[in-house]
């Protein structure tokens, strides 16, 4: 089924849509090279970065390579410490990816369960359900994730935290998104349930969990993967956000957000490409995933421009 | 072709006609190549006449409306021909004279008068706005002469109205509401697009019967564009029938609906029931109207038509005479006489 | 109208009791606020004449009906971090986070409304397509790094810029402010700049989607058939209808501004609110969290209850609806 699905979204008008801007094309290769670098890092990146045997605090401060003392080892540089930035900005990428692909993944499941289940139960659970992402959609997300991070954080003694920060953080982002899932499921479910076969299915005696799953499920893949798409750009900025301010991903596991964090303090002692690569490699992974977002959701639905 | 055979002799006034198309072809480049979504249309409108322009949905009624006021939807571009409005050509003005033109000299009412008028203006304000764009009077005058538009098309308490926003108007009421801002700069040609399908049959009688009564009163010509032949039959004194970005027949109403001459009129006149008696079955069109990127070659109608003749798949008919009205057809070329099957002769 | 107003109010009761609960719970049952207040050394009767104080032996209902009355005098407490009133820390605080705020979405107002409406209606010029460009950096542009792109280049290598702090303050009362003073207006811009620039960005795409969408509509076609000019039909015509929802989202990203100035604030360290709440999620504040939230949920109500009132202005369907229905049919 899955197949199906997957060949009738990436029909020939969407191939076609994709071949015939270059933006797009540029974006997707661009986040091609983020994605594999990331993956990648640990066989491909200069350094080990966590390796602290290989650090020489001698090597500390390098300006990147064209610079009059770089030096070819430390292409981008090198930070306080002695470690290279290119290296650390790919095992950050790697975390930030992590953080970012885990989030969203969490918060289509949760989405598009409470949609599915608010759309098709419909009366009380409904009006509460919507109701309640009303609420939270009221305040900007970020917000969301800090006070979970926040209370997270307070619940839970220091070292218990430490070792699952990772996942508190992938709880607090991807619990900030699910409500917009939740809506445009719901709406789709809405329209879906009233069409004559899920009536008939329902007449034939198909459960409802399962007309759930195989009718209606299949029908809002659209609209869920052009929301995913463009979430993955906020999640990946969101764990960022909340790694610049201190309360993200703990600092053994250093994501892009941490490292502009930590670059932050040599910006006025001139040491700026600490902080300003791994910035522009975040840039650079956003900025292709949201104009890849842009481009599907456009393509999936040409009454926009 | 010659101009004068275009209008009957009965319509045609001192003066000459109001409007006249020529040639006139619309062109909607896509991905998928450039679509002609008109072709070749003419005819003329002489002052104070009804001309109805009928055919199914697509075949090019609104989008010769459209053309006429100079408000095609781009990418959709006249390609050729001429657009004369009182023997002055129009469809090649620059935008700023053209506007001049729009609703002082030619009026337009659209089909849906819920999604017309702007909700978030009184009709009053949307009356005086639209007077005082093209007449210069004064802001009292124009509140006395909206008031005095919403009377003539009919509008209760007036005065009153004047200031009700347009969701406070029911349809009907709203359409008469358009009608007045179409007319209330004096044109002296109406393009009318379908300006009863989105009413309530009730009240479909009522909104004809004004527009008919308005015009004849203001001596303002008008071009009808409806699919429904009953409107026709009622308020128009030509009709022009469209088919797939053609004109395929325009002639007097009687002539069109009582004795049609293209084959595609004639299936047309045949499956509308008649009133005066019982009949176990409506003769209907087999097929349906080709997409405009797959227009066959030669006449347009020459997949579905029961007459087809070697000739009309290969060539494009033009307007003829038939006796009583101009038909694009080739069963009425005497050139193509030989090849016409007998049967088909009989009257 | 007042019943308008009313039935707005009784709507917000729910969501601000919401937050309140959470507010309460976090208060509550997060962590132990006893043994954070108590420190290292303390004897059980000490514990239990604190509990008794705290009123935490109470049951549920009492205890939160407690939280709310004394959040209604604005009321929440000590700081576990400060031992200070949260209400005064935030008192204190609330000015320098308002006057940015304040800064921040007069920008993105003035300068996003314009060049939304400009896309919009010249949607293929090259000035559009550049305005299109820059906004989609600017949505994908995470708000701290804009910061520090701006104090690198303003403050450390032009050095024409303060990079941190609101500069001279000069007192009014309870309230400071950086408006009076050379060097306090000259800290605001770099980062009511950065605040600004995100809403900035998604204002102008909200308006420009919705200026195309307006013309596309049957009244703006008629408005153009009546023969109106360019200049009525844009800016009489369609701007006005595009306003009831650039009002809507507007209006929530204004919001918006005070919760991301918390991302401002840390990078310049500027000393308002946001820099507060960010420091008491680090050391698990919960006092000031839970008063932020609600200070929070409450900025968000009201500018809500401001937005359907700016709709009840705007469109005269609402007006109508709200009293009895005249005439028509």
């Amino acid at each position: 089924m899955a197949a199906g699905v997957l060949a009738r979204a990436f029909d020939s008008d969407l191939w076609w849509s994709f071949k015939r801007s270059p933006v797009t094309v540029v974006s997707a290769i661009v986040a091609l090279v983020c994605i594999l670098g990331a993956v990648l890092a640990p066989w491909i990146a200069p350094h080990n970065p966590f390796d602290l045997a290989s650090l020489n605090l001698g090597d500390a401060f390098k300006p990147p390579a064209w610079a009059e003392e770089g030096e070819l080892l430390y292409p981008l540089g090198s930070d306080d410490q002695g470690r290279d930035v290119l290296s650390a900005i790919m095992y950050g990428a790697r975390v930030s990816l992590l953080v970012g692909v885990a989030a969203v993944l969490f918060s289509t499941f949760v989405g598009v369960a409470i949609g599915l289940l608010a759309g098709y139960v419909g009366g009380t659970l409904d009006s509460l359900l919507m109701r309640i992402a009303d609420i939270q959609l009221t305040f900007p997300s970020i917000l969301i994730a800090l006070l979970v991070d926040g209370v997270v954080r307070a619940a839970l003694p220091r070292e218990v935290h430490d070792q699952i920060a990772l996942f508190v953080v992938i709880f607090a982002i991807g619990i900030s998104a699910w409500p917009q899932f939740a809506r445009t499921v719901r709406g789709s479910t809405l329209v879906e349930r009233n069409k004559e076969y899920v009536l008939a299915a329902r007449v034939i005696g198909i459960s409802q969990i399962r007309i759930m799953l195989t009718h209606v499920l299949p029908n809002v893949v659209g609209p869920v993967l052009v929301i995913a798409t463009l979430n993955l750009g906020f999640a990946i900025l969101a764990e960022a956000t909340l790694s610049f301010l201190g309360v993200g991903v703990p600092p053994t596991q250093p994501s892009l957000g941490t490292l502009i964090r930590i670059g932050n303090d040599f910006l006025f002692s001139g040491e700026w490409w600490i902080t300003i690569f791994p910035g522009l490699a975040l840039i650079a992974m956003v900025l292709s995933v949201n104009l890849l977002g842009d481009w599907l959701r456009d393509a999936l639905n040409p009454r926009l421009r | 072709m010659a101009a004068p055979i275009l209008s009957t002799p009965s319509h045609s006034r001192d003066g000459g006609p109001i409007l006249e198309v020529r040639n006139l072809r619309v062109e909607f480049p896509t991905r998928r190549g450039v679509l002609t979504a008109l072709d070749d249309v003419s005819f003329d409108i002489a002052p104070g006449e009804v001309l109805g322009v009928v055919g199914e949905s697509g075949a090019g009624k609104s989008m010769t409306g459209a053309a006429i006021i100079g408000l095609l939807e781009p990418p959709g571009r006249i390609a050729g021909g001429q657009i004369l409005l009182n023997g002055r050509r129009i469809d090649n003005l620059p935008y700023e004279q053209m506007r001049r033109i729009r609703g002082k000299e030619i009026g337009a009412i659209f089909q849906d008068p819920l999604t017309t008028l702007n909700p978030l203006y009184t009709v009053g304000r949307q009356l005086t706005e639209t007077m005082q764009t093209h007449l210069d009077i004064s802001d009292r005058e124009a509140r006395q002469r909206a008031i005095g538009w919403l009377e003539m098309v009919g509008i209760p308490a007036a005065a009153q109205r004047v200031d009700s926003y347009p969701h406070e108007f029911s349809g009907g009421m709203r359409q008469r509401v358009v009608i007045a801002l179409a007319l209330c700069a004096e044109p002296k040609l109406i393009v009318a697009d379908e300006p009863t399908t989105a009413l309530d049959v009730s009240i479909q009688a009522q909104i004809i019967a004004l527009l008919k009564r308005l015009a004849r009163e203001k001596g303002t010509a008008m071009m009808l564009v409806t699919h429904d032949m009953g409107v026709i039959a009622e308020t128009a004194d030509r009709v022009a029938v469209m088919y797939a970005g053609c004109i395929a027949e325009i002639g007097p109403v009687r002539e069109v609906v009582k004795a049609p001459k293209h084959p595609y009129s004639e299936g047309l006149m045949a499956s509308i029931p008649p009133l005066d008696r019982k009949v176990d079955h409506l003769a209907g069109i087999e097929g349906a109207m080709p997409r405009l990127s797959a227009i066959p070659k030669g006449c347009a109608f020459n997949t579905r038509c029961p007459h087809v003749f070697d000739r009309c798949r290969h060539e494009r008919p033009e307007l003829l005479e038939t006796g009583t009205t101009l038909a694009t057809c080739w069963l009425y070329d005497p050139a193509s006489e030989k090849q016409v099957p007998e049967l088909l002769k009989d009257d | 109208m007042f019943a308008f107003i009313l039935s707005r109010i009784l709507q917000a009761i729910p969501v601000m009791l919401t937050v309140a609960l959470i507010s309460f719970a976090m208060f509550a049952y997060v962590g132990d606020p006893v043994s954070i207040m108590l420190g290292q050394d303390f004897t059980e009767a000490q514990r239990q004449q604190l509990i008794q104080d705290l009123g935490l032996d109470r049951p549920f209902f009492v205890q939160f009906g407690t939280f709310i009355g004394n959040a209604l005098q604005g009321e929440f407490g000590l700081s576990y971090r400060l031992s200070r009133p949260v209400a005064e820390l935030i008192a204190e605080r609330a000015p320098a986070t308002l006057e940015l705020a304040f800064c921040a979405a007069a920008i993105a107002m003035f300068v996003g409304v314009p060049m939304g409406v400009y896309t919009g209606l010249y949607r293929n010029s090259w000035l559009s397509r550049a305005f299109l460009t820059f906004s989609l950096i600017g949505v994908s542009l995470p708000t701290f790094l804009i910061g520090i792109l701006l104090i690198l280049v303003f403050s450390v290598w032009l050095g024409w810029l303060p990079s941190f702090g609101r500069g001279d303050v000069v007192q009014l009362g309870w309230w400071s402010t950086g408006f009076l003073t050379w060097s306090g207006l000259k800290a605001l811009i770099l980062p009511s700049i950065t605040l600004g620039l995100f809403q900035l960005t998604l204002i102008m795409r909200l308006v420009r989607a919705e200026m195309l969408e307006v013309l596309r509509t049957d009244y703006i076609k008629f408005a153009r058939a009546r023969g109106l000019g360019n200049r009525a039909v844009h800016f009489g015509h369609a701007l006005k209808n595009t306003l009831v929802p650039v009002i809507t989202i507007a209006g929530l990203q204004l919001g918006g501004i005070i919760a991301f100035a918390i991302v401002t604030e840390t990078v310049f360290q500027w000393p308002g609110m946001g820099l507060l709440f960010i420091q008491s999620v680090g050391a698990a504040d919960i006092p000031v969290m839970a008063a932020y939230l609600m200070l929070i949920a409450l900025v968000f109500v009201t500018i809500n209850l401001i937005v359907d009132l700016l709709y009840y202005l705007v469109d005269p369907r609402l007006r109508s609806s709200m009293g009895a229905a005249r005439g028509g049919h």
